[in-house]
């Protein structure tokens, strides 16, 4: 069989008290009147700081072999390419006057 | 006999390249791959609502969502994801009892969870969030009609995280009737460190969805 490659366990509670810690700064950002934007984009960095600290050390992936990082980081990428890839449709569709009524053309098949 | 021993040899030796200590750990993360992609579908779809409802108005959250209740939920997940690490590293250690003692507050924090999401779910419907309406008391009217989609969106993503909570907690039970049985050693505990993966993957759903959820 073969060996555990961490069997050196990191300090857990020192994971735990920053991911508190950063819990208690999300809530922090929530509170002032902070311009949207600024407020998402710390929020996200936050949450996105918190996830990597709980697949690093909780999950063990920095332990893993870096081939499979790279692929569990493929579905996250290809998540926000869906974001930008839906977000055309839904605002061109309520920014353009008289987009609500969507003229449809009957196509005829019946020559095929 | 001859077969059986042969086949027997044949998994002794063989080692996936990704995850060579185990065979099911490689199962579990395609899995979680998998499942980060239902999730984040759901998510994206949420973004690509609101940024669409950007023009009209959407809700903000925090005006109808309890956001000290969830901000416990978060922290009682990381405490059980915690005492989850902490039963791996005590069956690594041979310790099977304090093993056991941590699945078991493992388990309680997904039972304690589940009971305050029933516990805001409640109150939201109470308070009008349904999958066709939203509470409209203090709200402007532009708002109200542009965020016909906050209480299906809601339900849809927080209802999906908490089934895999549930799904979660009976797994934990699982391999906590099997930890009480003895079938775990300190060479033999795979399947307590693959149950750990999963139930770290519905804690770092959890940061997401919280996030996007409840604080944007």
């Amino acid at each position: 069989m073969a060996q555990n490659g961490h069997k050196e366990h990191p300090k857990y509670m020192n994971i735990f008290w920053w991911l508190t810690g950063l819990t208690v700064l999300e809530l922090l950002v929530v509170i002032p009147d902070f311009p949207t934007v600024v407020k998402a984009i710390l929020l996200i960095g936050l949450a996105c700081a918190k996830a990597i600290l709980v697949a690093n050390y909780f999950m063990h992936l920095k332990f893993e072999r870096r081939t499979l990082a790279i692929i569990v980081m493929t579905p996250f990428i290809i998540c926000v390419l869906l974001v930008f890839a839906l977000m055309p449709d839904l605002t061109l569709d309520s920014r353009i006057e008289g987009a609500t009524q969507p003229t449809t053309e009957v196509v005829d098949t019946s020559a095929h | 006999m001859e077969h059986a021993t042969t086949l027997d040899h044949t998994e002794d030796v063989y080692e996936p390249s990704l995850t060579p200590d185990s065979l099911g750990k490689l199962g579990m993360w395609v899995f979680l791959v998998g499942d980060t992609m239902s999730f984040g579908a759901l998510l994206a779809a949420y973004a690509a609502i609101r940024a669409g409802a950007g023009a009209i108005g959407w809700v903000p959250p925090t005006e109808i969502l309890g956001i000290e209740l969830t901000a416990f939920m978060t922290f009682l997940l990381i405490c059980s994801s915690v005492t989850m690490v902490k039963a791996l590293e005590s069956i690594q250690n041979g310790n099977v009892s304090r093993m056991c003692m941590f699945l078991g507050l493992t388990i309680g924090g997904g039972i304690i969870f589940l009971g305050l999401q029933a516990y805001e779910w409640y109150h939201l419907i109470h308070h009008g969030l349904t999958l066709t309406g939203i509470p409209d008391h203090g709200l402007s009217g532009a708002a109200v009609s542009g965020s016909t989609l906050f209480g299906p969106t809601f339900y849809a993503i927080t209802g999906f995280h908490g089934m895999h909570v549930t799904g979660g907690v009976i797994y934990l039970i699982v391999i906590l009737i099997h930890g009480l049985r003895g079938r775990y050693t300190a060479e033999f505990n795979h399947e307590v460190e693959i149950v750990g993966l999963y139930w770290h993957f519905v804690d770092l759903i959890w940061i997401m969805v919280f996030t996007f959820i409840y604080l944007l």
